[in-house]
């Protein structure tokens, strides 16, 4: 055992204690110290083990070269497993590593008692393991273009799962987000045991040809599912528009109806589209928790610090590496500075009871809806901006106009909403979707070029209908090209 | 004390998996840079850095598509540093904080510029595996040689300028390795019989030498895109050549309806205004081969563009001397930058000669300058 492994071992110990006196309940915590290369291997991956994929090459260049050329640095990385794992950076001074650790029990913290969170499988590390072993059979067998083409099809609409999914029908609560069962939660059965392993359900694909897709996403339950979020006036417009197409049901899974009617898939690509779709789940709390929990980590980290004795020299250390950390970006949103801000306001005002009760129950969408407050906004100076013309200028500073166009922004994990319509477009077997436009048009590009991707997946022809300058237009793409037409009112999808 | 918290540390210095990615991902990069070399080769940042050989060329890295929000319709929110009133301006167009934008929230539209690990070198060396060099005629090997030393031996005598000292520090270590007698003192000690002397053989060497005539109409139809269009080929032209011949000169000859030498600098910046007689500097280009530029001596390579928008009574003749310029040269190309779909009356006039030596292109857009290149040496 190094020193400075010894060193740190009491010192975890030290703060952990310290940080449970404050309130704070989190798994047991495995602290790894890796080098540079490591850490943002894990931070481009997600994951100490993942499968392999050049855009996380891409990732894990763009951040190691920030790194090198010493523009930004991870001090820290927390896997959201039980028990946790928190991987230190080798060369962190003995003050860093101690705000970073304080910071990790707040995140862990975080991770057990949010209610998003509640869902997680708590053995991601080893399933992320496994299907990383399964893609790599898949390159052997089928070769790497192959099952790299997939991937980068499956990617690039990894989003588009339906997340609460779980809400509002009884009988996938129990199920959700595991989706080494997709099939099973849409009410089909798989012969014997052969979904019970560690991956998407592939032996089942075979028996999956039912004409009409599962009823489950009737509107009449879409509805009802909204109707138990917590705050229903922010889906008033889109209930509405429901009400236009009552006819139609819409499948928020896009992966799921994917891998579920998709012609012309093979079997093991079928387990890839389930093993993204999976991971995705495992992802999407976090992405819906950063403001909220990175703020809930600063806010903790600075508490815990000004518990411990620190010398001069350390107070002052850690005094410029916290401000660092919530430094306001002009163009941007820094989550922690955000965060940390609308949660020491809350502690002000609040018991210490209700602040926990609050790390319970929000997620950054609520935090913000509920807790951004008049003064907040005019403390932080923040403001709306857009483009105009050839400039981006502030077009708003009201605190509501701030607070809503934050909002919108989370709405949906900040993804646009692409519903399935139809799986038998026209009698030929080609896929309808819909873009649910809410106020914001579509990057054009990015849209053809992910339409020849979901053609790829889809096998027959794929259509996509949104709204371009508030005009309705359909993009349709088969064999790879795209082309697309306006839409008359009469034709109304 | 609490068992639940442990530190601990392990070898990482085998996790490669980061890096194996990534140069995935560079092999990605590089093979979109082999399909878009079309565009490539006209890149503003290659032609105009004058290629310099260590300069690696920023490549975007590779998109990742997703269904996502046009960032320049979506209303954003920043953090100020005082209180920001409507109506203030932030930045212009390409903003500074485009990747930090979007409140984390999702994904960040930033652009990561990639810089590919493909020099110019590389670059050429795809360029020029497609293209040859047509009509190589071994009875025109030039004339021209000079003698040219050539290192190639070592001897124990020579000048001390050209002393080799790795062998000459080797012939040390045998020599004291081989003495019996240990000395006490074990430093190195050169000897003179140590020395070795690298040695020349003069040699006759034959230069093979091209001569590029750029030819250009510089009347007033031919705009900035032509220019660069032109300067883009002569670019490549240039370091294509170059690989092939020990000397490429390149001359630079202007026109309308009366043609000039001018600098490289003028050829490809001014304008004049006028109508266009090709003839002029054909004329122009065949005399300054007979006064310089023998054709037993030289390569000749010379290349024309224009708009084709000649005076019509000069057709005639501009044939006429065309077919003298092929005769005396490797290859002729003839090169009409167009922007209509029309091809113009001297183009039609040309395809009369027969003569393969002379190539005939036309380019519409900018990345047809690859096919150009390719058209006029294959």
């Amino acid at each position: 055992m190094d020193n400075e492994k010894r060193a740190l071992n009491s010192i975890a110990q030290d703060i952990a204690q310290v940080a449970r006196g404050m309130g704070l309940d989190f798994y047991p915590v495995n602290f790894e110290i890796v080098p540079a290369e490591a850490l943002y291997t894990f931070g481009a991956y997600g994951m100490p083990v993942r499968f392999t994929h050049w855009s996380f090459g891409k990732a894990f260049y763009r951040m190691k070269t920030q790194y090198d050329l010493n523009l930004s640095r991870i001090y820290e990385l927390v896997i959201n497993t039980n028990p946790a794992y928190a991987f230190l950076l080798e060369g962190n001074r003995l003050v860093q590593n101690k705000l970073v650790i304080g910071h990790v029990y707040a995140h862990v913290d975080f991770f057990k008692n949010n209610y998003y969170f509640s869902r997680t499988p708590k053995d991601m590390v080893e399933r992320m393991g496994a299907h990383a072993e399964k893609i790599r059979e898949y390159e052997l067998l089928y070769g790497r273009e192959k099952v790299e083409r997939t991937l980068d099809a499956v990617l690039a609409i990894q989003e588009h799962v339906d997340y609460r999914s779980h809400i509002g029908t009884k009988g996938k609560m129990e199920n959700l987000p595991q989706v080494n069962r997709p099939l099973k939660d849409e009410g089909h059965k798989c012969p014997g045991d052969a979904c019970s392993g560690n991956h998407s359900c592939g032996s089942c694909g075979g028996n999956c040809t039912t004409k009409e897709p599962s009823k489950a996403d009737s509107p009449k339950k879409v509805r009802a599912k909204r109707a138990s979020l917590p705050y229903e006036d922010l889906w008033g417009d889109l209930i509405d528009d429901d009400c236009k197409c009552e006819s139609q049901p819409e499948h928020e899974d896009l992966l799921l109806y994917i891998i579920k009617f998709a012609p012309g898939l093979e079997e093991w690509q079928r387990d890839i589209v389930g093993i993204v779709r999976e991971e995705s789940f495992y992802f999407y709390p976090q992405i819906e928790t950063k403001i909220i929990n990175e703020g809930w980590a600063t806010f903790w980290h600075a508490r815990i610090m000004h518990e411990l004795d620190l010398t001069d020299a350390e107070s002052l250390e850690f005094a410029l590496m916290h401000s660092q950390v919530v430094q306001p970006s002009r163009m941007g949103m820094n989550p922690y500075y955000l965060g940390v801000k609308i949660w020491e306001h809350l502690a002000k005002n609040k018991a210490l009871s209700e602040i926990f009760e609050l790390r319970e129950t929000e997620n950054d969408l609520s935090f913000i809806r509920n807790h951004l407050t008049r003064e907040l906004v005019e403390e932080l100076n923040l403001f709306n901006f857009r483009k105009v013309g050839a400039h981006w200028q502030v077009t708003e500073n009201e605190w509501e106009k701030v607070r809503d166009n934050l909002v919108q922004q989370l709405v949906n994990g900040g993804h646009p909403r692409i519903v399935v319509l139809e799986g038998d477009y026209e009698g030929k077997g080609g896929l309808y979707l819909k873009h649910r436009h809410e106020g914001v048009d579509l990057d054009i590009v990015y849209l053809e070029k992910t339409l020849s991707l979901v053609q790829f997946l889809w096998g027959k022809s794929v259509s996509l209908e949104t709204v371009v300058d508030t005009k309705k237009v359909v993009y349709d793409c088969s064999n790879g090209l795209v082309s697309h037409h306006q839409v008359s009112k009469a034709g109304e999808k | 004390m609490a068992d639940d918290i442990i530190v601990s540390r392990d070898d990482w210095s085998l996790h490669r998996k980061g890096y194996l990615d990534q140069t995935r991902h560079k092999e990605k990069v590089e093979e979109v840079i082999k399909q878009q070399l079309g565009d490539l080769i006209v890149d503003e940042s290659i032609i105009l850095t004058d290629g310099k050989k260590s300069t690696k060329i920023p490549m975007r890295s590779l998109e990742e598509f997703r269904f996502r929000y046009d960032f320049n319709k979506k209303n954003h929110t920043g953090q100020g540093t005082k209180k920001m009133v409507p109506g203030e301006i932030l930045g212009r167009d390409q903003a500074k904080g485009k990747g930090a934008a979007g409140s984390g929230a999702g994904e960040e539209p930033g652009q990561d510029i990639y810089e590919a690990e493909v020099t110019y070198e590389d670059l050429a060396n795809i360029l020029f595996e497609e293209l040859k060099l047509p009509n190589l005629d071994d009875k025109k090997r030039p004339l021209i040689a000079h003698d040219r030393p050539e290192f190639n031996d070592v001897r124990k005598k020579g000048l001390m300028a050209n002393v080799d000292k790795k062998r000459t520090l080797l012939e040390s270590i045998k020599r004291q390795a081989f003495s019996q007698k240990q000395e006490k003192d074990a430093r190195l000690k050169i000897s003179p019989e140590d020395l070795r002397f690298k040695t020349w053989e003069t040699r006759p060497n034959f230069e093979t030498n091209a001569v590029i005539l750029a030819m250009m109409d510089t009347s007033g139809s031919m705009g900035q895109f032509e220019k660069y269009i032109a300067r883009t080929f002569f670019f490549w032209m240039v370091r294509f050549l170059r690989l092939k011949y020990e000397n490429v000169e390149i001359r630079f000859l202007a026109h309308h309806t009366e043609a000039k030498e001018v600098t490289e600098a003028e050829f490809f910046t001014r304008g004049e205004s006028g109508g266009t007689r090709c003839s002029s500097v054909y004329q122009y280009a065949l005399d300054l081969i007979e006064t310089k530029y023998p054709p037993a001596h030289y390569n000749i390579y010379p290349v024309h563009f224009t708009d084709g928008d000649n005076i019509g009574s000069d057709n005639s003749r501009a044939l006429s001397l065309m077919q003298r310029l092929v005769e005396v040269s490797r290859v002729v190309g003839y090169g009409e930058i167009l922007r209509t779909h029309y091809s113009s009356t001297l183009m039609s006039t040309l395809k009369r000669i027969t003569d393969p030596k002379l190539r005939l292109v036309t380019i519409r857009d900018r990345n047809e300058v690859y096919a150009a290149l390719k058209t006029v040496f294959s």
